[in-house]
């Protein structure tokens, strides 16, 4: 396909959804991330059953902890592509990116120290 | 298990607001179960106010530690060598333990990271209900296992009162009427004629009206 998508992106990778954890998240956001969206297989189509199904509740639990701490439930998403969805997967990525970089930078991040267009928004 | 709740964020962040080097400590008993309290919720929450407390500009230094118990003198000590180089200490242990940890360290302000709400079982993952109010009286032996104390919202000990309709509480829809599970139970077994035992007026001074309860175990004591 040779399709591109933002450079800004970082993928982590996981056996599964289902592996995401509320933790791992966070972290995401202590380490600097501006954003972090999660790309899960459709929903039926979990290897594991219902790995992306208790994904999608984690990051829900994580949106209303960041609502809480003032750094923006918006900032973070769940999406469901199939593999095959190579188009998708690009639609995502810059959806996402142009969603971060209206919200700004990390709002843990000194004002000024952040780089122009560093916004390592995250993916698994 | 004693079951417990994580408190609202913004609760704890006033606590704490006046410190920067916090000790956080969790308890691998119940609250590890009912995943209030355990290693597992002292990393979320610590990440989480490191977070809220960088948006804020503000620096906070957090040690992570989980105690096996913090109903028990020997696991506190644990944290006896370092709990001084500490301003505050949280403890998302239940009440108990909390107030334990008080007692034994007087010199550091310990503040609780979690709401203890009740001796319960866990229905299904993710679901916890009450179960026993801790009367000290138990009475399960006559309403079929079923602790009317408890499940009546009356806490009635001789049958329902008029508000029970379609095996409901009249205090809420949605709760089931205690005293029709303890009939439907007893019925099913075929035992009915264990409710002709009449239950005499309730000696609460076993239960929350005696004041803080105390068990001596003399020959257990060292």
């Amino acid at each position: 396909m040779r399709l591109s998508y933002p450079t800004n992106i970082k993928i982590i990778k996981v056996p599964c959804t289902g592996k995401v954890d509320v933790l791992y998240l966070l972290k995401s956001f202590q380490n600097g991330a501006d954003g972090v969206y999660v790309a899960g297989c459709m929903e039926g189509d979990c290897h594991y059953l219902t790995g992306n199904l208790r994904a999608r509740k984690r990051v829900e639990y994580t949106k209303k902890i960041l609502d809480d701490i003032g750094i923006g439930g918006d900032r973070i998403e769940i999406y469901n592509m199939s593999a095959a969805q190579g188009a998708r997967f690009v639609e995502v990525a810059n959806e996402m990116t142009e969603r971060i970089k209206a919200l700004g930078p990390n709002p843990i991040k000194k004002r000024g120290s952040t780089e122009s267009g560093k916004d390592p928004s995250k993916e698994e | 298990m004693i079951i417990g709740e994580g408190k609202p964020i913004k609760d704890i962040l006033v606590m704490i607001k006046n410190y920067s080097k916090i000790l956080l400590i969790g308890c691998r008993g119940c609250v590890t179960v009912c995943s209030a309290g355990g290693e597992k919720e002292v990393g979320i929450l610590a990440s989480v106010l490191s977070l809220a407390r960088k948006k804020e500009g503000k620096e906070i230094e957090i040690r992570e530690v989980t105690l096996e118990r913090q109903c028990d003198p020997e696991y506190l000590e644990e944290i006896r060598s370092f709990v001084e180089d500490y301003e505050a200490v949280i403890s998302i242990a239940c009440g108990a333990g909390v107030q334990f940890m008080a007692e034994k360290y007087r010199k550091i302000p310990i503040y609780p990271g979690i709401n203890t709400n009740f001796i319960g079982v866990t229905e299904e993952q993710g679901i916890w209900v009450e179960r026993c109010q801790a009367c000290g009286n138990c009475k399960l032996h006559l309403t079929g296992g079923i602790c009317p104390i408890t499940k009546c919202s009356k806490s009635l000990l001789n049958g329902p009162c008029g508000g029970s309709a379609d095996g409901k509480c009249e205090v809420n829809p949605e709760v089931e009427c205690g005293w029709q599970l303890i009939y439907d139970l007893l019925k099913e077994q075929g035992k009915l004629d264990t409710l002709e035992v009449i239950i005499p007026i309730n000696d609460w001074s076993t239960s929350r009206d005696g004041g803080p309860r105390k068990i001596v175990r003399e020959d257990l004591k060292l």
